[in-house]
């Protein structure tokens, strides 16, 4: 890890002091994760002092019946949102990139984006108060129609950047050939945007998997999910089981991100 | 002079086709989202239910309970208590995006000097916190901030301090955790626009005899300016809102604006008074997001032009 921050001559590229300072930055991005991941695999009841390795908290977790509940309910709500969420983000980066200029092209990229521009707490307001008005109390499904909303934009972007780094000659190539709109569509352009579209989906799966803001403001009872759930128990105080929960969300998330960073990473 | 009218025509069935494209977004936000704050305009000019939820009266109560208190008289007296919120939750998020943008520039320009086959992993680690869930992050803090954490346990083993400091739920802790979550927000706009910087430049500056210094400053600076704004506006805006830090770290006794507008639909029930609080947030927001749409206007008609 050190060699990555080293160099042995100074270039005119070279900062003196930057490297050490980015090397110090990394530790502060990562001190608190690994204390936590540490401190879950403590034998210990006080969740601060290291006394030995254990799994009992994870056993603790898993039998906690209302933790696998809220689990359960998260999971549900984040693959209905991700992807419901993903499909309306890819007609709208197909429309926004591929088809003719229309008129209030730059209105709508601005529509698309506002649940990533506006504060959290202004969309769950906003959310609660639709919902409260038309006395919609669909459960689970009062969660999904308000994560689909803010997952738009995370599914959006990595599919809109993927078509617009695509080679638009493949697709002429087939036109030349005489296949028709549809069949280009379906043989050559979304084949080549998949790895875009799983990228946003995963982004849009995590993103519902871990917010707390909106849905602590639009869920109801018997709807609490896994964050909800986690913040109820800090209230009562820190215990070594939150431990264990958080550090199992936290590898659900490095997974997915990794796996969406694999296949960004893949070349067309 | 036969084609133009079929390109045409060809042309305005391509632009329905991306039309019907949006469409579907456009229908989920507005019917989910704009609908909704219009909704929140409407309840923020009504009474208050002491049940939750309000009653349909018009009433101005809300907008007149930011800035002043009812007295037993019905008259109306001065009262900063929101005030002080507002201005503390501008205070801290400002301080935040400081004190970011002092951390982010040199990890961006270090970021920017590595060899490019290094670049994509450092960057990923860089994302990688980001995508971990905000609420657990935050909390894994309270285990090194705790008076029994981490940190206190360390400085007192090693003999440094008898007393653990406090150092959970205080303004520190919640600017911590702030500058901890928004930091990466700094690094990635800022590297992005040295990512393509000519390296020749920096050769040419220090051939010409400006030290390291110097060459930072003339020579990095202005071409990382654009992402130095960008990076402010990422970290400024959030922050303004921000919920779980201050909850969490601040111990709920240091509110930001965030944890009021939540409060209001929680303990206190006044939701025209949360309505109206969440609406001065947007406009705050959207003061600063159009401030910057019309300076990066400017810019690019200043670039045309020349």
């Amino acid at each position: 890890m050190i060699g990555l921050f080293k160099r042995n001559t100074l270039g005119v590229q070279d900062f003196p002091g930057f490297g050490g300072f980015s090397f110090l930055f990394y530790l502060y991005l990562y001190a608190p994760i690994v204390v936590l991941v540490a401190f879950s695999f403590n034998a210990n009841q006080s969740a601060t002092v290291w006394t030995g390795f254990s799994l009992d908290w994870y056993r603790a977790a898993f039998a906690n019946q209302a933790l696998r509940q809220a689990a359960g309910n998260s999971l549900l709500i984040a693959v209905c949102a991700s992807m419901v969420a993903t499909a309306i983000a890819t007609l709208a980066a197909l429309g926004t990139s591929r088809g003719a200029k229309f008129k209030g092209l730059q209105l709508t990229m601005g529509a698309i984006m506002l649940p990533l521009v506006l504060p959290e707490i202004v969309v769950g307001v906003a959310t609660l108060a639709l919902f409260s008005t038309i006395g919609l109390s669909l459960g689970y499904g009062n969660l999904i129609i308000a994560h689909t909303v803010f997952c738009i934009p995370f599914a959006f972007l990595p599919i809109r950047a993927r078509l617009n780094d695509m080679d638009l000659s493949l697709e002429q190539a087939s036109a030349d050939l005489y296949a028709g709109p549809w069949r280009t569509f379906r043989k050559v352009t979304l084949p080549l945007l998949m790895p875009g579209i799983f990228s946003g989906l995963m982004l849009a799966f995590i993103v519902s998997l871990d917010n707390f803001v909106i849905s602590m403001m639009v869920s109801q009872a018997g709807t609490t999910t896994l964050p909800i759930f986690i913040f109820g128990l800090l209230r009562m105080g820190v215990t070594p089981d939150v431990n264990a929960v958080s550090t199992l969300i936290l590898g659900v998330s490095v997974l997915f991100v990794t796996l969406s960073y694999l296949l960004g990473k893949k070349k067309s | 002079m036969h084609a133009l009218p079929i390109a045409n025509a060809l042309e305005r069935r391509r632009a329905f086709q991306s039309f019907l494209g949006v469409s579907p977004a456009l229908i989920a936000i507005g019917l989910f989202l704009i609908v909704p704050i219009l909704i929140v305009i409407g309840y923020s000019l009504m009474e208050a239910n002491p049940y939750g939820g309000v009653n349909k009266v018009f009433s101005s109560d809300a907008y007149i309970s930011l800035l002043f208190q009812r007295q037993l008289d019905d008259s109306l007296a001065f009262a900063d208590s929101y005030l002080i919120i507002a201005l503390r939750s501008i205070g801290i998020a400002g301080l935040t995006t400081v004190i970011t943008l002092l951390i982010g520039f040199p990890v961006a320009v270090w970021l920017a000097m590595q060899p490019a086959n290094r670049r994509g992993l450092l960057i990923f680690l860089i994302t990688v916190p980001f995508w971990a869930n905000l609420l657990i992050r935050t909390y894994a803090w309270i285990l090194l901030l705790r008076n029994t954490g981490v940190i206190n346990n360390s400085l007192m083993g090693l003999g440094v301090i008898d007393q653990p400091l406090q150092l959970l739920y205080t303004d520190g802790a919640v600017l911590l955790g702030l500058v901890y979550t928004y930091a990466p927000f700094v690094v990635l706009p800022i590297y992005a626009t040295l990512e393509k910087m000519d390296i020749r430049l920096l050769e040419a500056a220090q051939d010409l005899y400006a030290g390291r210094l110097r060459t930072l400053r003339k020579v990095v600076l202005p071409i990382a300016k654009p992402g130095i704004i960008a990076g402010a506006i990422l970290t400024f805006v959030p922050c303004l809102g921000a919920m779980i830090a201050p909850e969490l770290l601040g111990g709920g006794t240091r509110m930001m604006l965030g944890n009021l507008i939540f409060r209001q639909f929680s303990d206190a029930r006044n939701w025209p008074f949360g309505a109206a609080l969440s609406l001065v947030l947007m406009a705050a927001v959207m003061l600063v997001l159009t401030f910057y749409a019309l300076r990066a206007e400017r810019q690019r008609i200043a670039k045309g032009g020349a």
